[in-house]
């Protein structure tokens, strides 16, 4: 397989096939606070891919150039969290100039989005799958672009059920999950598209 | 100063006492904060891997707490949440390095969710809650609340979730052979599934006062 249509196969399986929300859980927290309104839920989305695009190329660098030459790889979670919280400081400091209303809509989400599990969490699975350097970035883009999708998805889907009548215990949270619950089964169709 | 340690010694026990038992259920981290959900869903397919991850949980989040109370003073407020991150990916690094060493096939099992311990909103939260303006002691008995608390939750979903989809719970077979193995449980979907009605169910039957 040439590089193009491996970089190809890479960014369907962590945009739709391996969704990082759907299959691995990561991203959870945002995806249940921010999904009220779609304009929300895709500026949140947009800004998280930027920001994971940025970090996994950047401690990929970390990571290969220079935590494995000194041979000091337990540094590197320290390292990773670091480069993702300047990254988000980056983010935060362009949105507040440019673009102001988007900023104090996102509020307290902004910084939350240094404890957001996917960009660590792809920094981490580009590492366990020792990818290449292009690898890495289209997934880390991938990743992001899956969250995107699965964030603006929700938010369409709970905007209509603002007015449904539902069980007083199932408001929120609960039925947040639940449709989630019945999003990964649907996505599961997918699998079919690529091998393993 | 001798009054101010006897008012202390009496308020002493029993705020840090509030502390602890609020974690257990008041303040559950899994049903009633809602935090630190992606281990939650994770992690809950076996009860094992539930067990070694509350345990890696409770591991962190006790011992920055400790770090975080005893730095309260020294750090200036606007670097708090660079140091708090930084205590914790450190210990995050002990107890990644750790499982490896003592159980290998859990800390394979587990994977990169173990270092995502550091992204979990549950610790830098009671860092910023609790530990960054409380003392010592009470900053330890509310680690250690928070994450039983968090434990218990694991271990609620993933007997759930084992007991359904394998008919086993750590391993032991507990229902009969005929019964039917839930697939679904063991996937992605059924985690979501799970919490979401665990949830409504303890909206609906104790939330009512």
């Amino acid at each position: 397989m040439d590089l193009v249509s491996k970089l190809i196969v890479i960014l369907i399986s962590t945009t739709v096939v391996n969704n990082f929300v759907f299959t691995k859980f990561l991203g959870t927290c945002p995806y249940i606070g921010v999904s009220r309104q779609v304009g929300m839920a895709f500026g949140m989305g947009c800004a998280v891919t930027f920001v994971t695009t940025l970090s996994g190329i950047m401690t990929w660098l970390i990571n290969v150039k220079v935590l494995t030459p000194i041979n000091m790889p337990y540094l590197k979670y320290i390292a990773f969290i670091m480069v993702i919280a300047a990254m988000v400081q980056l983010v935060e400091m362009y949105l507040r100039k440019f673009f102001r209303s988007l900023y104090d809509a996102f509020g307290i989400f902004l910084p939350l989005i240094t404890t957001n599990c996917v960009v660590l969490g792809i920094c981490l699975f580009v590492d366990l799958w020792q990818y290449g350097f292009l690898e890495a970035t289209v997934a880390s883009f991938g990743a992001g672009l899956g969250f995107t999708l699965a964030i603006c998805i929700m938010a369409g889907i709970r905007e209509n059920l603002e007015w449904a009548d539902m069980p007083k215990a199932l408001r929120g949270a609960p039925i947040t999950l639940i449709i989630a619950g019945l999003l990964t089964l649907a996505f599961m169709g997918f699998m079919g598209i690529i091998k393993g | 100063m001798a009054e101010e340690a006897e008012k202390l010694k009496l308020q002493g026990p029993p705020e840090s006492w509030g502390y602890f038992v609020r974690g257990l259920w008041e303040e559950s981290p899994v049903f009633r904060q809602l935090i630190g959900m992606c281990p939650t869903l994770a992690v809950t397919a076996q009860v094992k891997p539930a067990l070694t991850m509350g345990a890696a949980v409770i591991f962190v989040l006790v011992c920055s707490n400790v770090v975080v109370s005893l730095m309260r003073q020294v750090i200036p407020g606007y670097q708090r949440l660079m140091m708090f991150t930084l205590t914790i990916a450190a210990f995050v690094t002990i107890a990644d390095l750790l499982l490896q060493a003592l159980v290998p096939d859990m800390s394979e099992k587990l994977g990169p969710y173990v270092p995502l311990i550091i992204v979990n909103c549950i610790i830098i939260g009671r860092a910023e809650a609790c530990a960054s303006r409380t003392g010592l002691w009470t900053s330890f008995c509310d680690g250690w609340g928070q994450g039983l608390g968090y434990m218990l939750g694991l271990v609620v979903m993933a007997t759930v979730r084992e007991v359904l989809a394998d008919g086993t719970w750590a391993g032991v077979t507990v229902l009969p052979r005929g019964f039917v193995p839930w697939g679904v449980m063991k996937l992605p979907a059924g985690a979501f599934l799970t919490l979401g009605i665990l949830l409504a169910l303890s909206n609906h039957f104790l939330k009512k006062k």
